[in-house]
């Protein structure tokens, strides 16, 4: 379903004021594809999707749409359809009319007729499935709803790219899920080429074809949900992936060891020396002393997301969180011994 | 919630800011009477005085020629001080709330300068600048153009002192509107001028409808500033409120009492007119009324 490159930027550099906020940034978007734009508040990602959208200009680089170099062409010419945050319906305009807006904003010659609108509008009503809210104001919507009015209304002028700036951070969680499985519902009838913005890791994993994580302004990696899961380039990306415990070791001969001892971890050739392990919570187990890779003493357990953790406070001072499978519970200052199944390193 | 508060020792007041009833009485007691006195009592007593000789007498003072080109120099003087602060308040807020420029801050405190300055000083700078002693007054007369003393002087100063209305309503609620909904249209492809047609004017409508109405209120009220440039020509360059005065020092009170229900008249309209717009649309007014 995804095919030729649909977008590409092209070293691109903005910065407000004195604040770089993009770095030389490149990335390629591929026609029909479903992409998350994945970092931490300040990363740039806001910035890159205004930016393609035509809301803001950068300094330096390309941005180009297809064949064509869309850098300096003004937004109402760029055909994208865009989401905000916070709806930003017009408030004033019924449900039918804030869809139909940007058909009617057409200049005569290229506007639908009046019935043709009409059925238009019907028909994405029917998509987002809100077909009895024609004649509703905003504000008579809840969230979720007021979000899939404002999709529809990027839907109705068929852009060339669909934009969503963070579209499900103002909701509630539940709602949150629900439209999530919803976008991609609607990504997979209409192959819509994509991109949204996103601080989630979960909502990005879960949602996307691709994701490209964003640091500092940069682009740190771009891949599947899978590849970037399973093979994260950089202590960033997988510290951003989700809760990672960090632990020193030294590399040796493609052998990874924790105080002394070696683990199942292979090292990328060339690594040499003191490294810097890094684990998931589920990638540790509580050991036998003679074969255990760390040492520490209970400190607290809790129950997240029907998942027993534990922290475990090691000698040293730091504090590791451990997933495990059983759910029986330790008592706090019990000594315990992990075992690190799985995980990365990286230069220290 | 009830209850549980039921079973409890009721406190005192209902809320611990507020007072008890006498202190409660004597506060609207001395509101009242105060309102009685300095607003309710001078607004009576300028219709009682203009009705004093009967209906004839007062309709009689707007039978004169000099009531009528006064009546006629006021409407026009607001019907070119007050669009052009419309334009100039709008144009002004859009560009405060949703751009960022320097001298910005600069701007807004020139706005407000018309509301610290004495309207009088505001006249004199118009004399000193276009006067015949003034800065182009030599060029002016060259040229055969007059402002002071003539309709071009009056909606000058008329402008200076009523152009912070707009501006002043519009900023605060622009700036707590923001910019999205302006990204939104020009998003779906509409030009900016189609955004601001459809989207912005429609957002603002009765702050400025609002605004409108006061700027329109004092447009016609105004005295000081017009006093020093008008002249008091007879029939020429004397507004409402000029007209009003002369009356008043020629002992004409009939007279002048009943030009002046006029301009109660128009107050007590704008009032009423207000408070319709805050009780029906006060979320549209207030910038922090915004439904979600």
């Amino acid at each position: 379903m995804t095919g030729s490159t649909a977008i590409r930027v092209e070293t691109l550099s903005k910065t407000f004021d004195t604040a770089a906020v993009l770095h030389d940034l490149s990335l390629d978007v591929r026609a029909g594809e479903l992409l998350a734009l994945l970092g931490p508040s300040g990363s740039g990602k806001t910035t890159l999707l205004r930016i393609i959208a035509g809301l803001d200009f950068p300094d330096r680089g390309r941005i180009v749409f297809g064949a064509e170099d869309a850098t300096r062409l003004p937004v109402q010419q760029r055909a994208v359809g865009f989401v905000f945050q916070h709806y930003a319906l017009f408030k004033h305009m019924t449900v039918a009319d804030n869809i139909a807006y940007g058909l009617n904003a057409r200049k005569r010659a290229d506007r639908p007729g009046k019935s043709e609108i009409k059925r238009r509008v019907g028909d994405l009503l029917d998509l987002i499935k809100l077909s009895g809210f024609a004649d509703r104001y905003p504000s008579q919507l809840s969230g979720g709803q007021r979000q899939r009015i404002a999709l529809a209304r990027a839907l109705a002028v068929e852009p060339r790219v669909l934009l969503l700036d963070e579209p499900f951070g103002a909701l509630d969680a539940q709602v949150r899920k629900d439209l999530r499985r919803w976008l991609r519902e609607i990504h997979d009838r209409t192959g819509q080429t994509t991109i949204f913005v996103t601080h989630d890791q979960d909502e990005a994993l879960e949602l996307s074809d691709r994701v490209a994580v964003l640091a500092k302004g940069r682009l740190e990696q771009i891949g599947t949900p899978d590849e970037v899961q399973e093979a994260p380039v950089s202590s960033t990306v997988l510290k951003f992936l989700g809760d990672t415990i960090e632990v020193e070791a030294i590399a040796q001969g493609g052998e990874v060891r924790v105080e002394g001892r070696l683990t199942p971890v292979t090292a990328p050739a060339g690594l040499v020396g003191p490294v810097k392990l890094y684990a998931r919570p589920w990638q540790l187990q509580f050991a036998e002393s003679h074969e255990a890779h760390l040492h520490g003493t209970v400190r607290s357990s809790y129950r997240s997301q029907g998942r027993q953790r534990i922290e475990v406070d090691r000698p040293e001072g730091k504090t590791v969180v451990v997933e495990a499978s059983d759910t029986a519970r330790l008592p706090a200052g019990r000594a315990v011994g992990l075992r690190i199944l799985a995980g990365h390193v990286f230069a220290g | 919630m009830s209850e549980i508060a039921t079973d409890l020792p009721r406190p005192q007041a209902a809320s611990v800011v507020t007072e008890g009833g006498l202190v409660r009485g004597l506060l609207v007691t001395v509101a009242i009477v105060f309102l009685a006195l300095f607003l309710v009592l001078p607004l009576v007593t300028v219709f009682v005085q203009a009705f004093a000789k009967g209906w004839d007498a007062y309709l009689a003072a707007f039978r004169e020629p000099d009531a009528l080109s006064a009546i006629r120099l006021t409407l026009i003087t607001a019907a070119i001080a007050v669009p052009f602060n419309l334009v100039f308040g709008i144009a002004a807020s859009w560009a405060i709330a949703k751009f960022e420029f320097t001298g910005k801050n600069l701007l807004v405190t020139l706005i407000d300068l018309p509301f610290s300055v004495s309207p009088v000083v505001s006249g004199l700078i118009y004399v000193l600048v276009f006067g015949s002693q003034g800065l182009l007054g030599p060029w002016l007369i060259e040229h055969d153009i007059q402002i002071i003393f003539a309709l071009p002087g009056i909606v000058l100063a008329t402008i200076f002192v009523t152009f912070p209305f707009v501006a002043r309503q519009l900023i605060p609620l622009m700036q707590e509107q923001g910019t999205a909904e302006e990204e939104a249209a020009l998003t779906l492809g509409a030009s900016g001028w189609h955004a601001f047609r459809t989207v912005t004017l429609p957002n603002i409508r009765w702050g400025l409808l609002y605004s409108v109405l006061l700027c329109n209120a004092r447009a016609m009220g105004e005295f000081g500033a017009v006093s020093v440039v008008s002249g008091h020509i007879r029939g020429l360059t004397n507004t409402l409120p000029l007209h009003v005065e002369i009356l008043y020092n020629e002992y004409n009170f009939v007279a002048s009492f009943a030009v002046a229900s006029l301009l109660a008249g128009l107050a007590l309209v704008t009032l009423g007119l207000k408070s319709l717009l805050e009780w029906r649309y006060a979320g549209d007014l207030a910038a922090s009324g915004r439904r979600h």
